[in-house]
């Protein structure tokens, strides 16, 4: 067995490694298309989002505090783009809702 | 902005500091998850060190835990994981073009949601050693979080994992927002992309669709609308 889990590891592994790798080394040249470059720019935006919504509300043990965290991570991000003051305060939120709740 | 290798290096290091702590927070819950999957402290951390991916990582052990075969490991990693092909293509736009191949061979191993979303939205070229500062601060922290969840994480009330885990979601909400300030397009483009992800989530219709391929589907679909409605893009 423990082998075996050291074999699933070197294949998932190389697979993330080569997805990370093909286009940063073979796309070397400047894209010239403003649709592509345009394209490209807008694409960490709306991941992020994506992956943001809905599923932060499924993280916690209950929807509600899960929102409260969300609120307060908008609201400190609209504020303060600080990454580390954002995060603690959306786990703060999380943290307090399930206390009163 | 001409910054000299080690400027950027410790420009990385300052913004990989707190990704490092958010880190350390989520990365507990998968060395729990990890464990009882049968994995070793030691197979923990070195998951974590060269995979550096939470919903991929998550995937692997949950094929540990049920035997699925090295192909469908794969298989499953590569989908989960196509996100990234779409990060490091914007990336190999956004990085410096006189970058050597050994450097972005380099860089290329931190692309992930976080250290991506810093380099992307950093105005300018940005240079691998903002890359390597930022791995730096933030990979111990997902190693040494994913290695202690496994071998203490039992022990830590469920309330305090519980506020833990929205720790990176908050980052992503700290990378996405401030930008809008500057760029007025990207408040519409952030709310459509929350919407539509919570329809395609909810609705029977495409209850089939894993959330590795929806995140891509959107991404691909979102973007190329955006681009096509506001081609000005970073110039807006």
């Amino acid at each position: 067995m423990n082998v075996n889990i050291w074999l699933y590891l070197i294949a998932a592994a190389l697979t993330i490694y080569a997805i990370r790798a093909v286009p940063m080394t073979l796309l070397r040249k400047e894209l010239k298309s403003p649709f592509l470059r345009s394209f490209l720019y807008y694409v960490p935006y709306v991941t992020l989002s994506v992956m943001t919504f809905p599923a932060i509300l499924s993280a916690t043990g209950n929807v509600r505090s899960a929102a409260a965290g969300f609120i307060a991570a908008i609201a400190l991000a609209f504020f303060d783009g600080n990454l580390f003051r954002v995060a603690c305060g959306a786990c703060i939120a999380v943290y307090i809702v399930e206390m009163i709740l | 902005m001409t910054l000299t290798r080690s400027e950027w290096y410790f420009r990385g290091l300052k913004a990989g500091i707190p990704i490092g702590l958010g880190y350390f927070a989520v990365s507990f819950a998968l060395g729990i998850t990890a464990k009882q999957a049968g994995m070793s402290v030691l197979q923990c951390g070195v998951m974590s060190a060269t995979m550096m991916a939470s919903a991929g990582q998550f995937a692997v052990i949950n094929m540990i835990a049920t035997d699925g075969g090295i192909a469908l490991t794969v298989l499953s990693t590569l989908i989960i994981n196509l996100r990234y092909l779409l990060m490091s293509t914007a990336l190999s736009q956004k990085i410096m073009n006189n970058t050597s191949i050994l450097h972005r061979l380099g860089s290329a191993m931190f692309i992930t949601d976080e250290m991506f979303g810093v380099a992307a939205t950093t105005e300018g070229k940005v240079s691998p050693f903002l890359m390597y500062g930022m791995a730096s601060a933030s990979e111990p922290g997902w190693v040494i979080g994913t290695m202690l969840g496994a071998a203490v994480g039992a022990i830590l009330p469920v309330r305090i994992v519980n506020a833990l885990s929205v720790a990176l979601y908050g980052m992503f909400m700290a990378v996405v927002i401030p930008p809008a300030h500057k760029n007025a397009h990207l408040y519409p483009i952030i709310i459509v992309s929350m919407l539509l992800s919570t329809i395609m989530t909810y609705l029977p219709l495409f209850s089939g669709i894993s959330s590795g391929m929806r995140i891509i589907l959107l991404t691909v679909i979102i973007s190329a609308a955006a681009a096509l409605i506001w081609p000005a893009g970073e110039e807006a």
